[in-house]
């Protein structure tokens, strides 16, 4: 660089200090983020699991909820843990069939052109925001006929879709060429191949999507709130009418001023979290002993 | 192993065609694989086909069963005959005709069943539900692998080595009774023990089945095949290559007094 | 096998198993572009109403007045509070997310590179409205008692930082919980993006004696910087599109203003609290066109999103992981 007997070596070390001050600095600002990260997950989790505990008890499971009562607990939540069942296993009925059909579909029927308009599609209905999915569904179904139990599964359903959908293409992709050819050289037709050798093998991979996309959906609260929270106390399991979710009653009493249904609320958050923490992790378990099982049989 | 008196002894005098292929071109994305290759294959023969790397072997014996079918940019012309009848129209249904011509692949692909479920399935989906215990037994058995696997049918296929995991595979080809068994070098990824059952197998179920075999291994072609067909690359005048049927005449011809010099270069040049 | 009559090959090469599964299959996927196609067609056809009254005026009106013979709708006090919510915290939750990843893919020792992986995975999987629960409980009365009181005295003079909120819903606690929110998306996106980098690339800045900050400076974030642009699009879309813990958080109030600890609305919380059912049919519509602006909104993200990892593979030619991104 310069001309006065400086080698590049010198100019190195000249700035070397300051370089290695830079450096630990930036070493130090992301260990701190790192932490503020983990710290905003340990806060969150831990408030509501330290108000959640004390507020924890059979009846909110059981006893359902009184609309006007005197003293501190106003009883459980029972038809809101009905309600999200029900929702939440309606919404899988709906998606999982059409998610597998689909990936199928786009697997081994579609032309390039027409799979990329699907792919589209579905990459778009994941962008949606949730709450314009629950716009959409509310201008469907309840127009005219009412909130339901159905029109909220739908929606949920709509969420789940293009989840289970995306997840089973990616294992029936890995599925290698040579099983399919060994089932079709022996004169099998291309559904039966496909029915009863190559789905087969995807099980794992469609159980840890869908497994996956439950946890997605077992808290979202947007599309629920036009299609299925009209509700009454009573426990139902009939879709036919709206019935209450886990979100949806979270979201009316954090919304109130009673410190009762704050204790409800943290209890119902508490129970959330750890059904929705349980099954991500049983995904993630899947999804590492299918990959396990993959790499030992070939 | 089989020697050559055996192999001349074994043919029969009056030679059905059981495939008759004419004038057959065949295309990748518009290049040029194969073209115009004219041959008969003969019933109750072992028919071998050789040639450098890339000549179209294994694509020429795919156009045998319409596997070729499954690769997008492929197209072919001209015309394959199975007993008189043609198997590359349009309006042929490739699945009937892969149920008389079956193939075992160069890497053993069985199903991730059971060892009798391998073998079962096929015949279940097919329609041969009638005694199936005997139809496994006899395929296996067939396969010279019954005595090795009789006591643990239900295990996971997955489980037998590589030369059992072919031999499995040839069994379940052969327990939905096609005609023909197209293999594409079969014994390519086995040992030479392997390698040994298999081509035993070849010779001893000659009379029930046609085989044509794709091989490397010129030595494989001299031991087992009566009839052999040698391939060899053409070039174009833009540098383009595609695989020509040279010479197709009884394996001992060939490897000892072959009509086209090409055949013989290649013949010689790897006995060394 | 000989002396067999030829087997019938022709014919019947219509199989009804296979045109079965093929129809049923692509009647899924078909459905799948009607229910797109009738979301679009829903929101539309829902907001006509008052898009006949307000035309495109109602996207920039500060207004929102459901006084019966007043009626006045429109969506700039919405589209403020959206605007700066979601720009702010992709602002803070940016440099954090992608000092997570750093953290993770260069610093991290390896018993903690998979725990933290995971916390912050968990992060995401948090349901928004516990978030937003905790914001209202927690949140919002630390703010309100301390934090807000605390700027305020000392940076009052700027109008950002005005009079502390009554009740801890503000503009400022919805920022915090925004962060919170899109923190993950970002950070996990920008971690792929990290680890793609090929070890070459990083060797030859290291061989050269450059310090680790300095190789990051000059060889991964050049190399990962369209994937992080893609990646903040997809955080800003999911803030903009978040609309239960806002609508927690935020007192709802309409116009605008600038103080970071006044209340506020953004179209999705605008449209989450008004699900008890409006008053007005052109109320109705007015929400639903909140809704369109959203929609809109979200799919242009998407599509911006989906054009720079295309625009990035291309000038790398090497595959951006898709997956990390689709």
């Amino acid at each position: 660089m310069s001309s006065h007997g400086i080698t590049r070596a010198d100019l190195h070390n000249v700035h070397l200090p300051r370089r290695r001050r830079v450096n630990r600095v930036m070493e130090l600002l992301a260990w701190l983020a790192a932490t503020i990260a983990v710290a905003a997950l340990i806060i969150v989790v831990w408030s509501v699991a330290k108000r959640g505990a004390p507020a924890l008890n059979l009846d909110l499971l059981t006893k359902t909820p009184v609309q006007f009562a005197l003293g501190p607990v106003k009883q459980g939540l029972a038809n809101a843990f009905a309600g999200s069942l029900v929702l939440v296993l309606l919404a899988t009925v709906m998606t999982v069939p059409v998610g597998i059909l689909i990936a199928v579909y786009l697997t081994e029927y579609a032309a390039p052109s027409i799979r990329a308009a699907v792919s589209l599609a579905l990459d778009v209905l994941n962008g949606v925001p949730a709450i314009v999915i629950a716009i959409f569904v509310f201008g469907l179904f309840v127009v005219g006929h009412g909130q339901s139990g159905w029109a909220g599964s739908f929606a949920l359903a709509c969420l789940m879709l293009p989840l289970v959908a995306r997840s089973t293409m990616e294992v029936l992709l890995l599925v290698p060429v040579s099983l399919r050819e060994a089932s079709l050289a022996l004169g099998v037709p291309r559904w039966r191949t496909t029915l009863s050798i190559v789905l087969p093998q995807t099980l794992g991979g469609i159980v840890t999507g869908t497994v996956l996309a439950v946890a997605r959906v077992a808290g979202e609260t947007a599309p629920l709130l036009f299609t299925s929270s009209i509700v009454g106390t009573q426990v139902s399991w009939s879709p036919t009418h709206a019935l209450q979710s886990i979100p949806v009653a979270i979201y009316e009493l954090s919304e109130s001023a009673d410190p009762a249904d704050h204790a409800r609320a943290w209890a119902a958050a508490t129970v959330l979290l750890v059904f929705i923490l349980c099954t991500s992790l049983a995904a993630r378990w899947l999804a590492t002993r299918g990959r396990r099982r993959l790499s030992t049989s070939r | 192993m089989i020697n050559q008196m055996q192999v001349r002894a074994s043919r029969p005098e009056r030679l059905d065609r059981v495939l008759a292929v004419e004038s057959l071109d065949a295309f990748y994305g518009g290049k040029p694989a194969l073209r115009d290759v004219t041959m008969d294959v003969y019933e109750n023969l072992v028919t071998a086909v050789i040639g450098p790397s890339g000549c179209g072997k294994s694509t020429f014996i795919r156009c045998l069963n319409r596997m070729n079918d499954l690769i997008p940019a492929f197209t072919q012309t001209g015309t394959v005959r199975y007993h008189g009848q043609e198997i590359t129209g349009p309006d042929v249904d490739p699945v009937a005709v892969r149920r008389h011509i079956g193939m075992v692949f160069q890497r053993p692909n069985p199903f991730p069943k059971s060892i009798y479920d391998n073998v079962a399935w096929g015949c279940k989906v097919l329609g041969m539900r009638e005694s199936l215990n005997e139809r496994v037994e006899r395929a296996l058995t067939q396969a010279a692998l019954w005595d090795e696997v009789k006591d643990r049918l239900k295990a996971s296929a997955l489980s037998l080595s590589g030369g059992q995991q072919q031999r499995l595979c040839i069994a379940r080809a052969i327990a939905v009774e096609p005609d023909v068994v197209l293999m594409d070098e079969p014994a390519s990824a086995l040992d030479p023990i392997a390698t040994g059952a298999i081509e035993q197998l070849m010779h001893d179920l000659k009379q029930d089945y046609s085989f044509v075999i794709v091989t490397h291994n010129m030595q494989q072609a001299a031991r087992v095949a009566d009839m052999t067909a040698f391939f060899s690359i053409s070039r174009g005048e833009e540098g383009e290559r595609w695989g020509e049927l040279v010479e197709y005449a009884p394996t001992e011809t060939i490897f000892t007094n072959p009509s086209d010099k090409r055949t013989e270069d290649y013949v010689t040049g790897r006995f060394g | 096998m000989s002396a067999v009559p030829a087997p019938r090959l022709t014919a019947r090469r219509f199989r009804a198993g296979d045109a079965a599964l093929q129809l049923v299959a692509g009647a899924a996927a078909l459905a799948a572009c009607v229910v797109v196609a009738l979301i679009v067609w829903k929101v539309v056809d829902g907001s006509l109403p008052s898009i006949h009254a307000y035309g495109i005026r109602f996207v920039w009106r500060v207004a929102w007045n459901p006084v019966l013979g007043h009626e006045l709708y429109g969506a700039g006090s919405f589209l403020f509070g959206t605007a700066v919510t979601s720009l702010v915290a992709l602002l803070i939750a940016a440099p954090l997310a992608i000092g997570v990843a750093l953290f993770l893919t260069e610093l991290a020792p390896r018993f903690l590179r998979g725990a933290v992986t995971a916390l912050v995975e968990t992060l995401a999987a948090i349901p928004s409205v516990v978030i937003g629960l905790w914001g209202i409980l927690v949140l919002g009365p630390v703010l309100r008692d301390d934090v807000e009181p605390a700027l305020h005295t000392a940076l009052g003079f700027i109008p950002l930082f005005g009079p502390a909120s009554a009740s801890g819903s503000s503009v400022f606690t919805a920022i915090v919980v925004l962060t919170i929110m899109i923190l993950p998306i970002v950070s996990s996106i920008s971690r792929e993006l990290f680890l793609g980098v090929p070890r070459e690339l990083r060797e030859g800045a290291l061989a050269l004696g450059t310090t680790r900050w300095e190789m990051v400076r000059g060889v991964v974030l050049p190399y990962a910087r369209g994937g992080i642009a893609a990646a903040m699009i997809l955080g800003l879309g999911r803030a903009i599109g978040e609309a239960i813990a806002v609508s927690q958080v935020m007192g709802g109030v309409v116009g605008i203003h600038w103080s970071l600890f006044s209340g506020g609305d953004t179209l999705g919380s605008k449209i989450a609290e008004s699900y008890q059912g409006g008053t007005t049919k052109l109320q109705v519509a007015s929400l639903i066109y909140l809704g369109l602006i959203l929609l809109v909104f979200s799919l242009l993200m998407n599509v911006a999103a989906q054009w720079i990892v295309r625009r990035v593979a291309r000038r790398q030619g090497v595959g951006t992981k898709r997956g990390a991104l689709g």
